[in-house]
């Protein structure tokens, strides 16, 4: 019975290797996006602020408006996206397998996964990484000072390995309360159960801002632990699909740093800036160059809006989370969005 | 005893047995003791020094635990509530939360402004039901009743005609997702379920090991890695684009390995048929199919029941697995209304909400299998 189901196992790795060797030469995504007039787009299967159905069932989401930014740019209609959610285990082979077009499911960038898995990253839409949050009366100052502390972090993640890792690095003494699910992590902490809490960034600032009974109680370590580039994915073998999907992202970056929104956007199409007439087309090349309407941008800014927009809309201080900008501000002002020129 | 004489009346017959009666009614426990409120609590909780302890051990129990929990289900709950500030500030349940996410519970994904579909969807198939639990309607039409209600709530949910829009499976999701999981699951698996048993006590060696190994095999794996194998490695083995429908892919998935655990609980009623019945229906000159379809399964299938029942209710609940495949069953739903983070504090609440719906169609499964069984129990005493 063992050695039967082994030499399936063994076999069935054998097959997918093979096969996803193959799908490195077809190809054709974005033939097959224009011909079916939508785009299947991975996402999370609920992660408030990043894709999220709200109550009516429609998807909001940082993550979210990459789909949609991808869809007016090619399609010209940032709604004709059909949503897909994946686990974090089905993720990748949905986009190996062809079953998605691309994946905007906070996905962290990472070498394997960039090459051995038969994936291409895009651009990174949310820079987070590892921190600590404690409580402000405990008089910590920073991640270092933790030695002996208990640290109430999610069982079976990165975040459980990162944190083994630092202490470790830093020769610290590690008390760590493993906990399997995420809601009964920040109750242990809030209970008073750890000194100390670990996780993204990101999801302690919304657990600082929604879970705490005083927020103000309670302080994010200065130090950053781990290095969380989450991004947008395609597959191998449709290098201008990639082209696509990089630029309609990078067009909204492009329109905050230039100052356009969804409001001025038709005001800006008279502007006189060589650069946004060149952006929105105005200046006709752009669009041919990667095969689409010189419309593209335009669209994008139109339907789904600017970076910053989005930003602020579904994690920034406009929205539930209330994440400050940090790593994702322009580079203009301090943060690590910054893209190549449109030209 | 000598006869009575015959001029004797009945009186004098009566009168002299009533003497005796007459004692023992003097050493009987005085009335109280029975009827009585004391009484009754006196045998059955203070009957023994250790019942007595248990009682005491219970109401306290009770005591303790029964007031607050009413306290904070019901008194100090807010009912209604747009900011979810209000549920912050009070001690009690927020069944506010279910007030502003029911819909998405419920319904899932589907159009917000087509709710009205899945609710009728649902509504036909609970009074389908509720009309075949009665023995009085199991006639030929009732077969006709079903084909329409599947007919018209697979109208409903995909659309597509009679200006409905098409909605897709992938958008379908709550409480009718799980019904249809846990239906065609059901459907599907009994018939493979009692071919795959029979299959098992078959004389051919190649349809013995056949089953067998289906069995076996899938008795091997949890069902989560069924739906997983379904959802991870079906798609690396289609050609690029071609992809199976999700839904079909966990209905599948549910299916086959619902279907092997039935067969073994419908093996366990064949084996506890005497060997009489397979000889007198040989004797009698009956096929195969005929000994089976008319000895055989109707008692063993009876015999069958609470096992078989209890593997609807274990599938019924297994069906919240299909999260695995990204489909948003009822209880996907309820977790996936916890994102929002307002409201992520009132998870009780919303895992309450969801744990009572499966509550109601599991208890209702448990109690009319009962209701069956007694059923058919009266009728083999009358034969």
């Amino acid at each position: 019975m063992e050695d039967r189901l082994r030499a399936f196992v063994t076999s069935s790795i054998i097959a997918i290797a093979l096969l996803a060797g193959s799908q490195a030469q077809a190809g054709a995504t974005f033939d097959a996006v224009k011909a079916r007039g939508e785009l299947v787009c991975g996402v999370h299967t609920g992660l408030f602020g990043f894709a999220a159905p709200d109550d009516k069932g429609v998807w909001k989401g940082l993550d979210v408006d990459m789909c949609r930014a991808v869809a007016a740019s090619v399609l010209g209609n940032a709604g004709k996206v059909r949503y897909v959610p994946l686990s974090a285990q089905a993720r990748l082979t949905a986009l190996q397998s062809g079953e998605i077009d691309m994946l905007a499911r906070n996905t962290t960038w990472t070498l394997t996964r960039d090459t051995a898995n038969g994936l291409n990253f895009t651009n990174v839409n949310y820079y987070d990484g590892q921190g600590f949050m404690v409580r402000k009366s405990v008089g910590v100052k920073g991640a270092k000072e933790l030695s002996g502390a208990t640290v109430c972090v999610q069982t079976g993640t990165t975040t459980e390995l990162n944190l083994a890792d630092y202490f470790r690095a830093n020769k610290l003494e590690l008390k760590p309360v493993t906990i399997e699910k995420y809601e009964e992590v920040t109750a242990a902490y809030f209970a008073g159960r750890c000194d100390a809490i670990t996780s993204d960034v990101s999801q302690l600032a919304a657990v600082r801002a929604n879970d705490a009974p005083t927020p103000a109680d309670h302080v994010i370590l200065p130090e950053i632990i781990s290095k969380e580039p989450l991004a947008v994915v395609v597959r191998h073998g449709d290098d201008q699909w990639f082209d696509v999907v990089k630029w309609s992202i990078a067009s909204m970056v492009e329109a905050e740093e230039k100052g356009l929104t969804s409001a001025n956007v038709d005001a800006a199409l008279s502007s006189p800036d060589p650069t946004v007439k060149r952006l929105l087309g105005v200046t006709p090349g752009m669009g041919a160059a990667l095969g689409l309407d010189e419309k593209w941008a335009y669209n994008v800014i139109k339907q789904v809006g600017n970076y910053g927009e989005s930003f602020e809309r579904n994690v920034g201080m406009g929205s539930k989370l209330q994440l400050p900008r940090g790593l994702n501000a322009l580079w203009t002002q301090g943060g690590l969005m910054y893209t190549a020129p449109i030209r | 005893m000598s006869q009575p004489p015959v001029t004797q009346t009945p009186d004098e017959i009566f009168a002299r047995e009533e003497e005796p009666v007459d004692g023992l009614h003097k050493e009987e426990a005085p009335p109280r003791a029975r009827g009585s409120v004391l009484g009754w609590m006196q045998a059955n909780l203070f009957s023994s020094i250790p019942n007595t302890l248990v009682t005491i051990a219970c109401a306290a129990l009770l005591v303790i635990t029964v007031p607050p929990l009413i306290q904070w289900a019901f008194v100090e709950a807010v009912w209604s509530a747009a900011d979810p500030a209000q549920c912050r500030a009070a001690e009690g349940a927020c069944w506010a939360l279910i007030e502003q996410k029911h819909r998405f519970i419920l319904f899932g994904l589907y159009p917000f402004d087509e709710h009205w579909r899945p609710l009728l969807a649902v509504a036909l198939f609970v009074i389908a039901i509720a009309v075949s639990c009665f023995p009085g309607f199991w006639r030929p039409w009732l077969a006709v009743l079903w084909v329409c209600t599947l007919g018209i709530c697979a109208l409903l949910m995909w659309g597509g005609i009679l200006g409905l829009t098409f909605v897709e499976t992938e958008r379908w999701g709550g409480l009718p997702l799980t019904l249809i999981l846990a239906a065609v699951g059901i459907v599907c698996a009994f018939p493979i379920s009692i071919v795959l048993a029979l299959g098992r006590r078959s004389e051919m060696p190649a349809v013995r090991a056949l089953s067998v190994g289906f069995i076996e095999l899938i008795r091997g794996v949890p069902l989560i890695s069924v739906l997983f194998m379904a959802s991870v490695m079906v798609p690396l083995f289609l050609p690029e684009g071609v992809t199976v429908n999700k839904l079909l892919r966990a209905l599948i998935g549910i299916v086959l390995f619902t279907a092997a655990y039935l067969a073994e609980a419908v093996r366990g009623g064949l084996q506890s048929i005497p060997r009489g019945q397979f000889e007198a229906a040989d004797a009698l000159g009956l096929s195969y199919w005929q000994k089976t379809v008319l000895i055989i399964l109707p008692q063993a299938l009876k015999i069958a029941i609470p096992p078989i029942v209890n593997q609807f209710i274990s599938m019924f609940k297994d069906t919240s697995l299909v999260i695995i495949i990204g489909l948003f069953d009822l209880l996907t739903t309820a977790k996936t209304a916890l994102t929002d983070p307002p409201w992520r504090p009132f998870y009780v609440e919303s895992y309450l909400f969801a744990g009572l719906i499966y509550w109601a169609f599991s208890f209702f499964m448990s109690r009319y299998s009962l209701f069956l069984e007694r059923r058919l129990e009266a009728g083999a005493k009358r034969a």
